[in-house]
Order: C-alpha cells, then structure tokens, then sequence
C-alpha cells in the first residue's frame, strides 16, 4: 500500500460531482436570453399546434430510450402537443446551433417554435407535465 | 466506429453495473497500491467490453453464473452498445496508465487510474450514463 490519499480524493470528488449530477439531471430551465426558434423544416416534422417537445438522442444512451418511451407515451392523447424525436448524431449541426452538450435533452416549444425551456438528462413525467401546462 | 457497435444486442442492465463495482474494486486497488500489473488485468477486461462488448468480460461471466441466478425481479434489459461505450472510454484511461507507468511517471498513472474509477465509481453508484455526456461532444469537436 502506498498512499490511500489519491483514492480518498478521487472517491470524494467522484460523489460530489454525481451528487450535483443527479441534482441538475431532467429538469425544465427556462431559457430566456438564448432562446433559439426553430420551424418545421429545420425539425423535419410538423410543430405542434401549442407545444413541441423535440429529444435529441445518441446511440450510447440508455436514459434515450425511457425518456423515447414517456414522451410519446405521454403525448399520444395530447392533440396540440406533438413529440419530436431527432438522432443527434445525423443533425449536429442543429446539435451545434442549440448548444446541445449532452443526450438525452428535450427542449420544449411553444406555438411559435420559440424555445421556452430544456431538460437535460431524462425528464420525470410529473415534470413533463408541469412544462407542458406551462405553456400559453 | 466498428460494425458491432451498430449491432444492438439487449442485455440485462444490472450485468454492467455488478461489472462497474468490481471495476472501482479492482482499480481502487490499482491506484491505492499504485500497481501496474492490477491496471494491466483491468486493461485487457475493458479492451475485451470495447471490442467483443461488456456481456463478454470476466465480470460478466461472474455476474451471469453467480449473481444473476440470486437476484429476482423483472429483468430490464438494456442496449449493449451504452456500456461498451464506456468499456472503450476505461480502455483509453487504462491505456494512458500503462503508458504512464512505462514511461515511470506517477502523476500520469495516477491521473489515468483517477479518471477510469471515477467514470466506474459514478456508474455503479449513481448509474452515470458515460456515453449520454462525452459522445456527442466527442462528435462536435470531431466535427469542429
């Protein structure tokens, strides 16, 4: 054995940042000062006629595939909000100009394509409902 | 990226996170006794998830012949394609070790070990998703 230190640090670190992690992860920010607008084409699908929520998703990405599932699950009895999904991947470019750092983020649209919110990491449906009702 | 990555195979989720604990065993042991040959094993375990994917390591041989037959409950599986991600993430961090240790330089290996368990350490405690944070930023600075 020769020093137990770098371990303590590396562990105490290690917990504080997946503590703070766990704290951020899925929550609707409302995004004021950079809101991005984005429009059916730039999407490929339709807006919806009062809310959109577009999820970018990668392929090395489990909570991707829960947060797929809720949305739509969710939005299939919801005629004014529609659920986009997008493959960050092949829309990089999009990825770029949203600033998007992670998978899964869903931003949250309003009637107008204006970006009033994301959620970083795989949203609780409690949350997803709260945002939703959110917007006018 | 090799054509086994576009392959997805489901794989119960609880195999990767057994696995990500003896990793942070195995490279806790590493870095406490700053032992070259414990990262070396550690190395050729993440090389084997990298490239043949994480259901094939000895973890996981030890997790589906002993663990997985005690533990009950419904079965979630997941895309293999995540954790081998992070397979080949440790397998970078272990490789910068080893090379670290040959080149006789302590901070480096340390560095190098500190970052392989830190990524195991937060995926076994907090089932960080290691491919959901760097991929795409891997992507966007690839792409720069």
């Amino acid at each position: 054995m020769k020093s137990l230190l770098p371990l303590i640090i590396v562990l105490a670190l290690a917990t504080a940042f997946g503590m703070w992690h766990k704290l951020r992860e899925g929550h609707f920010k409302v995004r004021k000062a950079k809101a991005a607008v984005l429009d059916a084409q730039m999407l490929g699908a339709p807006l919806g006629s009062r809310v959109t929520l577009v999820q970018f998703s990668s392929a090395f990405c489990t909570p991707c595939r829960t947060t797929r599932a809720l949305l739509s699950q969710m939005t299939a009895d919801m005629a004014d909000v529609a659920h986009l999904h997008i493959d960050a991947e092949s829309h990089l470019d999009l990825v770029n100009r949203l600033n998007i750092l992670s998978t899964p983020t869903t931003l949250i649209l309003d009637k107008s394509g204006t970006e009033v919110g994301r959620a970083v990491g795989a949203p609780k449906r409690d949350e997803v409902l709260a945002a939703i009702a959110s917007v006018k | 990226m090799s054509e086994q990555l576009k392959t997805p195979t489901l794989i119960d989720v609880r195999g990767p996170r057994f696995s990500a604990t003896l990793t942070v065993i195995v490279l806790a042991i590493a870095l406490a006794t700053q032992n070259v040959w414990v990262l070396a094993l550690q190395a050729v375990v993440f090389a084997i998830g990298a490239i043949r994917g994480p259901q094939f390591t000895p973890y996981a041989f030890i997790f589906k012949s002993v663990v997985q037959p005690r533990l009950r409950g419904e079965v979630v599986t997941e895309d293999s394609r995540p954790p081998q991600f992070a397979q080949s993430v440790g397998f970078v961090f272990a490789l910068v070790g080893l090379l670290g240790a040959a080149i006789g330089s302590v901070p480096v290996f340390s560095i190098a070990v500190g970052f392989a368990l830190a990524a195991a350490f937060l995926n076994s405690v907090f089932n960080y998703c290691l491919g959901c944070e760097m991929y795409l930023l891997v992507l966007r600075i690839r792409t720069r």
